[in-house]
């Protein structure tokens, strides 16, 4: 029965831009702290007061605009957009309307890892504005409470065509989005804080048509899974008024987490009419060549290129790629090892390459403080921890004994060669040495050789634990083996 | 084309302003006359005409992203018809 429709939704994404000031006046753009600390005049809107725009939030903005393959307009405008509220101390935010910085481009999105299904989300235009003030209702029964720090902070808005057609894809194209900014530094993407929160608009029409029917609009959605809950619940709603003939009203609603459905916030009837027009206090914003070259040569490698570049130069699976691109220091990190490990080109790169992404993802990657690696200092630098690496890949150290020595690192700053020396933990490699030990083991336990030959053939592993223990240091397990197998073998 | 009683009652409601019975006849009068003032424009073909937006139209003044606080919380608060000490405070708000 739910075949019969499909969903049409397209998302509005707002991100707050990493910036240190705010977007047209000189005050901190932090609201993490006391209210109100971080206000001027011109953040309380009041009269006499001139907006000059942020040169940082037009290069972030840029940046997007390049990472989504969006025309950049070198001439944009600034345009009022009225409303009453207490949070918007002028009576007007300052927005972007008929002439936006960015149009079009788009954002690749791929559902469950695999590149195959990636698909094209087109974006109808990137716009910058102001964030407004922060309001509290319920501290005081008659009043409700203004904090302004977060008046005048940098946005970008980023509108999607309504290219998605469930839910999952929505979430989906959102965590694409959340990544991307982050990759730039753009933002924190902090949906818990609203540094970077979404409205979605959603309509139902019949599959296969290619109409666009009455769509709701629902607000602030600022978790991935109230983006996927709410738009799951607005289709059953939608579908079920479609079934039972009755009319989508054009509304704007608001996810009601505890409840588990969205509600109406407003008709369109009672909508704003925002009466847009051409800021007269700012000029165009330009976009010159030479801001947008210093731009270009900001960009980081996105996680797209990098992923395609781990598997088809570097031989790691789609799976690996992905957990190491799914955070840019991560992904960072890993590449500097590698580079550390190639350049005397003693290894294959892709052994290289398999080495430290095992080590990093098993070991590396829990070591990591906080409940995400933006910003976060790993505790072995990259060449540290290559020289650890690079004992490995040369068989110098057991596996066991590199666990050990990492474990070490993490709480002295010594070089794990010297690690290893202390600890006695090279591999040794001395076959003369090893055989006379194999020799002695064989001896004690002359009994158990004889069942061996007799074709008890596991007990293998009890005469290797025999030598290892017995030997001082660590002997080479490998060749351990191969001189058991050898001597067991024979009948000397 | 006269203005109507109506648009001037839903121009004054977005601007929240309250006018009686007389002042609205009276705006939609005053506004009829702008609007035939400014409709004199529309004589002229635009058709290849780019809207403008600003006089000076080949200049963007930026500024660079350096936090310069200009006032204090107290000083902020200060000129605020109600506060706690910390936030303004308005009437109850909900939408």
């Amino acid at each position: 029965m739910k075949d019969q429709f499909e969903a049409v939704i397209g998302l509005e994404v707002h991100c707050q831009l990493l910036t240190e000031s705010k977007a047209f006046s000189g005050d901190k753009a932090s609201f993490q702290s006391e209210p109100n600390q971080y206000i001027d005049p011109l953040s309380l809107g009041h009269p006499g007061t001139l907006p000059v725009y942020n040169e940082h939030a037009v290069k972030l903005t840029l940046k997007m605009g390049l990472a989504t393959h969006s025309t950049i307009n070198e001439r944009s405008i600034f345009a009022r957009k009225h409303y009453f509220y207490p949070d918007l101390p002028k009576g007007y935010q300052i927005s972007q309307y008929e002439q936006p910085i960015c149009t079009g481009g788009y954002i690749e999105i791929t559902e469950g890892g695999d590149p195959a299904n990636t698909r094209r989300i087109r974006l109808i235009r990137i716009h910058v504005e102001e964030d407004a003030g922060r309001s509290i209702h319920d501290a005081e029964s008659e009043s409700s409470l203004l904090d302004y720090n977060r008046s005048g902070v940098p946005l970008i808005e980023i509108v999607t065509e309504p290219d998605l057609r469930t839910p999952q894809e929505a979430q989906i194209t959102m965590r694409t989005i959340r990544q991307l900014v982050r990759y730039l530094d753009i933002c924190d993407g902090n949906m818990q804080e609203g540094s970077l929160r979404c409205d979605a608009n959603i309509s139902i029409r019949p599959t296969g048509s290619s109409e666009l029917r009455q769509k709701t609009e629902i607000k602030n959605l600022n978790s991935f899974r109230f983006l996927e809950r709410a738009l799951t619940y607005e289709i059953n709603r939608q579908v079920s008024l479609l079934q039972k003939r009755q009319p989508v009203a054009a509304e704007t609603r608001l996810w009601d987490e505890e409840a588990g459905e969205t509600r109406s916030m407003r008709s369109k009837e009672e909508a704003h009419d925002y009466r847009y027009f051409p800021d007269p206090d700012l000029p165009p914003l330009l976009v010159s060549e030479s801001l947008l070259r210093t731009v270009k040569t900001q960009m980081t490698s996105l996680p797209a290129e990098r992923v395609a570049k781990y598997t088809s130069d570097w031989g790691l699976s789609i799976h690996d790629s992905e957990v190491l691109t799914a955070e840019r220091d991560v992904a960072d990190y890993f590449e500097d090892c590698v580079s550390h490990l190639i350049v005397d080109g003693k290894y294959p790169v892709e052994q290289i390459a398999k080495s430290v992404a095992n080590f990093l993802m098993t070991h590396v990657l829990r070591t990591l403080k906080g409940e995400d690696a933006r910003n976060e200092e790993f505790v072995v630098d990259s060449a540290r921890f290559s020289q650890l690496i690079e004992l490995r890949l040369g068989d110098r150290i057991s596996s066991t004994a590199a666990v050990s020595i990492f474990e070490q690192m993490l709480i002295s700053a010594d070089a794990p060669v010297t690690i290893a020396e202390d600890r006695a933990l090279f591999q040794i490699r001395d076959t003369a040495k090893i055989s006379h030990v194999v020799d002695e083991v064989l001896m004690q336990h002359s009994d158990r050789v004889a069942t061996y030959r007799a074709g008890k053939v596991g007990l293998i592993g009890f005469f290797m634990g025999q030598v290892m223990a017995k030997y001082p240091g660590s002997p080479d397990p490998k060749i351990v083996r191969a001189l058991l197998e050898q001597k067991l073998g024979s009948n000397t | 084309m006269a203005i109507s009683i109506e648009e001037v009652t839903r121009v004054a409601e977005l601007a929240r302003l309250r006018f009686s019975e007389e002042e609205l006849r009276r705006m939609a009068g005053e506004l009829e006359k702008i609007l035939e003032y400014v409709r004199k424009l529309e004589e002229i073909d635009t058709s290849d005409v780019v809207p403008m937006t600003h006089v000076h139209d080949d200049f963007g003044t930026l500024r660079e992203d350096r936090v310069e606080p200009r006032i204090s919380r107290d000083e902020a608060l200060s000129n605020a018809p109600d506060t706690d000490g910390k936030f303004f405070r308005v009437p109850k708000v909900i939408e």
